[in-house]
């Protein structure tokens, strides 16, 4: 962990109205490495990436992307954003495109690749993932794994220096999920830094080299996997495990 | 690196507060109050060029206009204060029946707009008749120019010298534009109703609400809302065409300017019924403006983008 960090996060806080959802959040996530946030719904896992992605303006604090602030006003918010890829829960897949458009829209309208080269990278993608047939399919004719798996192809189309993958397995039927954990595993092998909230306690266990547990807005822990599965400093944090045990998701 | 941060609020009952109250003792940092003068820097920034630029933009069109060759003499016969004076208070007069028309047609038009659509998203064999009815009725009057319908209705009506039936010009056009406007009407909210994802009308059904119940309680609600500017795109349309009763000799906004334009032949009393036409235009626009951006926020899931 000696490289300067890609993501750092410094006393981030975000407020909905009255109602403080993230409060003096620090993160630091060095590169090629996989930073896992678990936490109840509605601890602030999903408002973190979306901050981290200039989804959401911050009211406090400082994030840096590769040392540079860009929770600064002065930065291009859509140059933060074309370095950074995210897949959402619920796919977000554009419907009115074929998998090959959703893929190759960002790269051929945003990074200027031409044609040709954008669908050749976009096909070589989707071989990988097991979706060559796909490419010429519309979203909607899709199972939600694959789905969900053209969605990450379309986040790593743009050659993402981040990727934030917000609970991606969370709508998808539970034959599906390893499809879809299988990839990210992958990615994690090939030196991809990410940044994940989930459900998937084994998952995390599994493929984090960093855990955050969120509690009320507040990164209560944080260790490494086998810190936060296996030894839980903080009573908040083995109670939410022992619930995630009771429930057989871990 | 283990622990790194305790809550420093209240500890106790620890399933009571997923979301912490905002009165957590914060202070501002300097970071913050720096980005925020920044920010504000650059919206007077925006603001003072936002007016500068609208200034240039009214300077450059006031000369254009100003040194036009014709200009005197176009001042003369169309701003003529001394005619737009005299021409006011008649144009407003008349402009009380467009305002009354308005309201009669527009809700007339709302209530046979939104038969006709649900009559032609009906299914089953036994509608067909009244599915086919619906788009004959729409195919129709959407093709037919208003102003050929006005003259049918408006004067075609009375030369058939029914007994008992009305040779009132404001009744008759009313309903010329009410035929019209209910076939524009109707295609908006069929064009709403289908808009709505076939699994609402599944996830209704399958409650066991009726098509019927489907239709009134889950469909039409989340259409209607969807359709609200292009309804009011098409209410504004139907204020402006108000003034087309004139035809049958309607004393109206546009009628009252037409007399005078035809005494005195100066054009100001037109111009004096446009500005007020507009005038009575953009109070709604802005209503319904305001009543979809209440209706996102209390939908929106939040977000700078």
């Amino acid at each position: 962990m000696s490289d300067a960090p890609v993501l750092r996060m410094e006393s981030v806080r975000k407020t909905f109205g009255g109602s403080v959802v993230l409060r003096d959040v620090d993160l630091e996530v060095a590169p090629h490495t996989v930073t896992a946030l678990i936490g109840a719904s509605g601890s602030g896992k999903s408002t973190l990436l979306r901050c981290a992605n200039l989804l959401e303006d911050i009211d406090d604090g400082a994030i840096w992307l590769d040392g540079e602030e860009i929770t600064d006003p002065r930065v291009d918010q859509d140059a933060v954003r074309r370095r950074i890829g995210v897949v959402f829960q619920a796919y977000n897949l554009f419907p009115h495109m074929t998998v090959l458009d959703n893929i190759t829209l960002a790269p051929r309208r945003v990074h200027g690749v031409g044609r040709a080269e954008a669908e050749q990278r976009a096909r070589e993608l989707l071989d990988r993932l097991g979706l060559a047939a796909k490419a010429d399919a519309y979203p909607d004719r899709l199972s939600g794994g694959q789905q969900q798996r053209v969605a990450i192809v379309r986040a790593l189309a743009v050659r993402p220096r981040l990727l934030l993958l917000d609970e991606i397995t969370a709508a998808l039927d539970p034959e599906l999920v390893g499809e879809v954990l299988t990839v990210v595993r992958d990615l994690k092998d090939e030196g991809m830094t990410m940044v994940l909230a989930t459900h998937e306690m084994g998952f995390a266990r599994d493929v984090a080299d960093q855990v955050c547990f969120l509690d009320g807005g507040v990164v209560l822990e944080r260790g490494t996997a086998e810190e936060i599965f296996g030894d839980p400093q903080q009573e908040r944090t083995q109670r939410f495990l022992r619930r995630i045990v009771e429930a057989g998701r871990l | 690196m283990k622990v790194v941060k305790q809550e420093s609020g209240p500890e106790d009952a620890d399933d009571k507060g997923d979301m912490p109250r905002a009165d957590d003792g914060y202070v501002p940092s300097q970071r913050r109050l720096d980005r925020e003068l920044y920010k504000r820097a650059r919206a007077r920034r925006a603001t003072g060029i936002a007016a500068l630029s609208t200034l240039v933009t009214a300077a450059v069109l006031y000369l254009v206009v100003v040194n036009a060759p014709g200009w005197p003499r176009t001042k003369e016969t169309f701003f003529s204060a001394e005619y737009a004076r005299e021409a006011f208070p008649k144009v407003l007069e008349g402009l009380w029946l467009n305002v009354r028309l308005l309201l009669v047609c527009g809700v007339a038009v709302l209530v046979l707009g939104m038969l006709i659509a649900v009559a032609r998203t009906l299914r089953g064999p036994v509608f067909f008749p009244l599915r086919a009815l619906a788009a004959a009725y729409t195919d129709f009057f959407r093709g037919l120019p208003l102003i050929i319908n006005l003259m049918i209705v408006v004067l075609g009506v009375p030369a058939l010298r029914l007994q008992g039936v009305t040779v009132d010009p404001v009744l008759l056009g009313g309903t010329a534009l009410t035929l019209t406007y209910s076939a524009y009407v109707a295609e908006v909210f069929r064009a709403g109703i289908e808009s709505v994802h076939p699994s609402q009308r599944a996830a209704a059904r399958s409650l066991g609400l009726t098509n019927r119940q489907a239709l009134r309680h889950v469909v039409l609600p989340q259409a209607v809302r969807r359709q609200v500017p292009p309804l009011l795109n098409d209410l504004v349309s139907l204020q402006k065409d108000t003034g087309l009763v004139s035809i049958g000799g309607a004393i109206d906004a546009v009628r009252a300017a037409d007399i005078i334009v035809g005494r005195s032949l100066n054009y100001t009393p037109y111009i004096v019924a446009g500005l007020v036409f507009v005038a009575l235009t953009i109070p709604m626009t802005r209503l319904t403006d305001w009543v979809t951006a209440r209706m996102d926020r209390q939908r929106a899931q939040g977000g700078t983008i």
